[in-house]
């Protein structure tokens, strides 16, 4: 079988590999290359060297938003998965409607990032004019705590599908059998349910750290960086300084940005993994 | 799963704090429903949370003035025709290509396999300059031949998924379709597609919500003066110089979200099938 599907290679992997090539592998290549250069079209590139990498980090609007970022994304991975692990477990007994709470919970995720942002802002606003306290325009905080209000409103509902799955895949029997020993819930809760759902946590966790690090749209939308590049985070960052910036020495100090961003997102996501698969307990 | 505690674990009082915390959770989405149906003055920064009075409301003149004058149907027509160009095509082309990964065992195969893991964790950023001018000198920018440039980008979790639902498909099946004189493409269609149907359904549906959503490869890759996707066209509005039209704006939030809402209801249950399968990849 193996030899009559190789002749079929053009059919069943030319399409995708085509469009793979054009799509992701020539454009990936090609930013790591123009990170070396001094560019401002894909044509007039002239090497230049790790300069683009030196004054990258000399910029201090991206070590600014490099550290931000990091606030946000430890702050929010926190907040999300304590959140949705609490309403997985709440969901997970027999009460009524339970499917329903499920449901609305998981709504906000379906609904794009720009959209979102739009409909926090202006309910944020709201609430800071009816507070008396300046708008998200001129307000780091109210931006920085706005994202994060954001990210769980949208986020909290399918971390919770994934706790749910992971809990409910947990064996009755060794619920029952903690129970027989005199286990009380909250006993049960950290001997069993925990290590038991350790792989859902570590999914949970990588998803919200990698989704918060690459967070654009809702940032775009909530803050656009507002006030004065004080809540733009890694991706916007990277953005302004392709499209917002002028001189010809700032694309090619962008795209040495989206390297170090690249090495920081894959780097953090190996590091999380390793950390808490060693958690995990074999069924 | 059967519970057998009872008292206050199951009491009344849970459904009674979830059902708030429920409502809380709404209010934001139902805020908007009603500033889209008040008149242009009376949507104001700090009367967002007001009810619409008698003189302020505006029927559904603002979603009369969204659809016609801002063009949101023009706009709904492209997202909805880029998302299935697009997750048909990843469908097949990428099912078709992880049936390949699997079956063949050659350096190639496994090249091609790392390469989509790969390509998964690579953020937008990293290939958005480099793509876009790619995307413009192959002529893929309009909103008919953007899906090519989706496949690619969303080939990784394509065939990242259906390679692992297929390593558990014994491969004793297709063997025997080929025995019987089938050819590999025979073999695929009448074979293998219908076993994938459930793997296609989660695969569509991830990508689709990614597809829909995304504001920023479309940005970049189509002339915005030509072509706006939703999300394209909510930003561009708020981007435009002026006074933004908040009324024709709260109206196009909730046509998004309308659309979104039936599909969510219709299909719930394949949904939230298809977000677990697609975490359990990791």
């Amino acid at each position: 079988m193996e030899k009559a599907l190789k002749r079929y290679f053009p059919i069943f992997v030319l399409p995708t590999l085509a469009a793979f090539i054009i799509g992701f592998l020539i454009p990936f290549v090609q930013g790591l290359y123009l990170s070396f250069c001094r560019f401002t079209t894909v044509g007039n590139a002239q090497v230049v060297g790790i300069g683009n990498y030196l004054k990258a980090f000399a910029d201090s609007t991206f070590t600014y938003s490099f550290w931000f970022t990091v606030l946000f994304a430890a702050v929010s991975t926190v907040v999300i998965n304590v959140l949705a692990f609490l309403v997985a477990l709440l969901l997970t007994r027999a009460i009524k409607g339970t499917n329903v709470f499920r449901t609305i919970f998981f709504m906000p995720n379906l609904i794009g990032g720009i959209v979102l942002g739009y409909i926090w802002q202006i309910l944020i606003n709201c609430v800071l004019s009816l507070a008396g306290k300046p708008l998200l325009a001129l307000n780091t905080a109210a931006g920085y705590w706005g994202l994060i209000i954001l990210m769980a409103w949208q986020q909290i509902g399918y971390m919770m599908i994934i706790y749910i799955a992971g809990l409910q895949s947990v064996p009755g029997d060794l619920l029952e059998a903690a129970q027989i020993d005199g286990a009380t819930s909250w006993q049960t809760l950290w001997k069993i349910k925990i290590p038991m759902v350790m792989s859902s946590i570590t999914i949970c966790v990588f998803l919200t750290l990698t989704n918060s690090f690459k967070l654009f749209d809702q940032n775009l939308a909530l803050t656009k960086g507002e006030p004065s590049h004080t809540t733009e985070m890694l991706a916007y960052n990277i953005y302004n300084t392709f499209y917002a910036r002028s001189g010809p020495q700032w694309k090619g100090i962008g795209q040495a940005k989206a390297v170090i961003f690249f090495v920081l997102v894959v780097a953090i996501g190996l590091i999380q993994l390793r950390a808490t698969r060693s958690r995990e307990v074999q069924q | 799963m059967k519970s057998k505690r009872r008292s206050f674990a199951n009491s009344p009082f849970w459904t009674a704090l979830m059902t708030v915390v429920c409502v809380i959770y709404l209010y934001p989405i139902f805020m908007v429903f009603m500033n889209s149906l008040k008149v242009e003055t009376a949507i104001t920064t700090s009367g967002a949370f007001t009810l619409p009075t008698a003189d302020t409301f505006a029927g559904l003149s603002n979603y009369a003035n969204a659809i016609g004058a801002k063009g949101f149907l023009v706009s709904f027509g492209y997202t909805a025709f880029i998302t299935v160009s697009s997750v048909v095509l990843i469908l097949i082309c990428c099912s078709m290509c992880a049936w390949y990964i699997t079956r063949v065992n050659s350096a190639a195969s496994k090249v091609m396999y790392y390469l989509c893991v790969f390509s998964m964790v690579v953020p937008f950023q990293m290939v958005m300059f480099t793509l876009s001018s790619l995307a413009d000198k192959l002529r893929l920018n309009t909103p008919w031949n953007i899906c090519i440039i989706y496949l690619g980008f969303g080939a990784g979790l394509a065939v990242f998924m259906f390679t692992g639902f297929m390593k558990t498909i014994p491969v004793e099946i297709e063997e025997a379709a080929m025995i019987d004189g089938c050819n590999p493409i025979q073999t695929y269609f009448k074979v293998v597609f219908p076993i994938l149907r459930p793997t296609m359904v989660s695969v569509g549906i991830l990508e689709a919500m990614w597809v829909w959503n995304d504001y920023l490869l479309p940005t970049l890759v189509l002339d915005i003066k030509k072509y706006r996707t939703i999300s394209m066209l909510i930003q561009y509005f708020r981007g435009s110089y002026g006074r933004v039209e908040m009324g024709p704006m709260m109206a196009c939030i909730m046509l998004t979200i309308f659309p979104i809402v039936v599909v969510y209801l219709l299909g719930q249950k394949h949904i939230i099938k298809g977000v677990v399968a697609g975490a359990v990849k990791g």
